[in-house]
């Protein structure tokens, strides 16, 4: 009997539960930081589900960790481009709810 | 390896207590209604995710874990809270389909974990046929010979969006009057 850390099912279970709660918060946030956070935790499943899969099955374990790496740069970017949208918004709308931001004409 | 009494105790627990950091991370990140709680929820659950990371053999993306999601990207969060105050205001009046959206943002998330997990607990894996043996070494050999191409890539995105970041930003804000 392997120890807990040693199974790869608990790592998935995990993976799968931050998915879930990513998903629901971007179905139910109201604000665009909300929304950002939840896809924040969407990534991060994403990383611990290539992370855990790399340990158990793959022949190369720096191919899912140089993968990883690079999932880290681009959320980095992301929440980089998506936070200057937001003050952009604030600044032109005062209010960073996904309500108020209803018409297209800048 | 077993020598101290109990080892393997205090790291089953130690991992179920990263397990537990990550999923309560999570759960606060996405059910408080304040946005900085939010943002310690993340950097919770990616406390959690590095100590997981650690215990699968990869403590150079354990260590990376921590410098940018709680260094860089939940310091740069509280910067735009501080900077837009985003919180959610609290509800006027009882909306009448908000339990109805609540209820079905759960049935979703929920049928979606679930279809994965069942997917990834069901699903034959091979066995590991190892070839490499996954240090830091062949890790940084790998990204500057295999590897190479997609890294110069990540720091053109990286450069890119910086330059974005700053004209999305800049955008709107008055020159100082003379």
């Amino acid at each position: 009997m392997n120890p807990l850390q040693d199974t790869l099912a608990p790592y998935l279970l995990l993976a799968a539960a931050l998915l879930a709660a990513g998903i629901f918060g971007l179905l139910q946030r109201r604000t665009l930081i909300g929304l950002l956070i939840a896809g924040e935790l969407i990534l991060s499943g994403a990383s611990l589900n290539i992370l855990a899969l790399n340990r158990f099955t793959a022949p190369d374990p720096a191919a899912g960790q140089v993968f990883v790496l690079f999932i880290m740069g681009l959320a980095a970017a992301e929440v980089t481009v998506a936070l200057g949208l937001v003050l952009a918004v604030y600044r032109h709308y005062r209010s960073a709810l996904t309500r108020t931001l209803t018409d297209l004409k800048g | 390896m077993n020598s101290f009494p109990g080892s393997s105790l205090i790291l089953s627990s130690v991992f179920v207590l990263c397990g537990v950091l990550t999923a309560g991370g999570a759960l606060v990140a996405v059910l408080s209604r304040r946005v900085i709680r939010s943002v310690s929820g993340l950097a919770l659950s990616s406390v959690g995710l590095a100590g997981l990371y650690y215990f699968l053999h990869s403590p150079f993306v354990a260590l990376m874990e921590i410098l940018i999601y709680i260094g860089a990207v939940c310091v740069t969060i509280v910067f735009a809270v501080m900077l837009a105050e985003p919180d959610e205001p609290p509800p006027d009046e009882p909306q009448p389909g908000a339990r109805l959206k609540t209820a079905g943002a759960l049935l979703v998330s929920a049928a979606v974990g679930a279809a994965v997990a069942w997917v990834g607990l069901r699903a034959p894996w091979p066995g590991p046929t190892r070839t490499g043996d996954g240090s830091i070494q062949s890790l940084g050999v790998s990204l500057l010979s295999t590897y190479c191409l997609a890294f110069e890539l990540i720091s053109v995105v990286l450069c890119l969006a910086i330059l974005g970041a700053l004209v999305l930003a800049r955008h709107g804000r008055r020159p100082p009057e003379p």
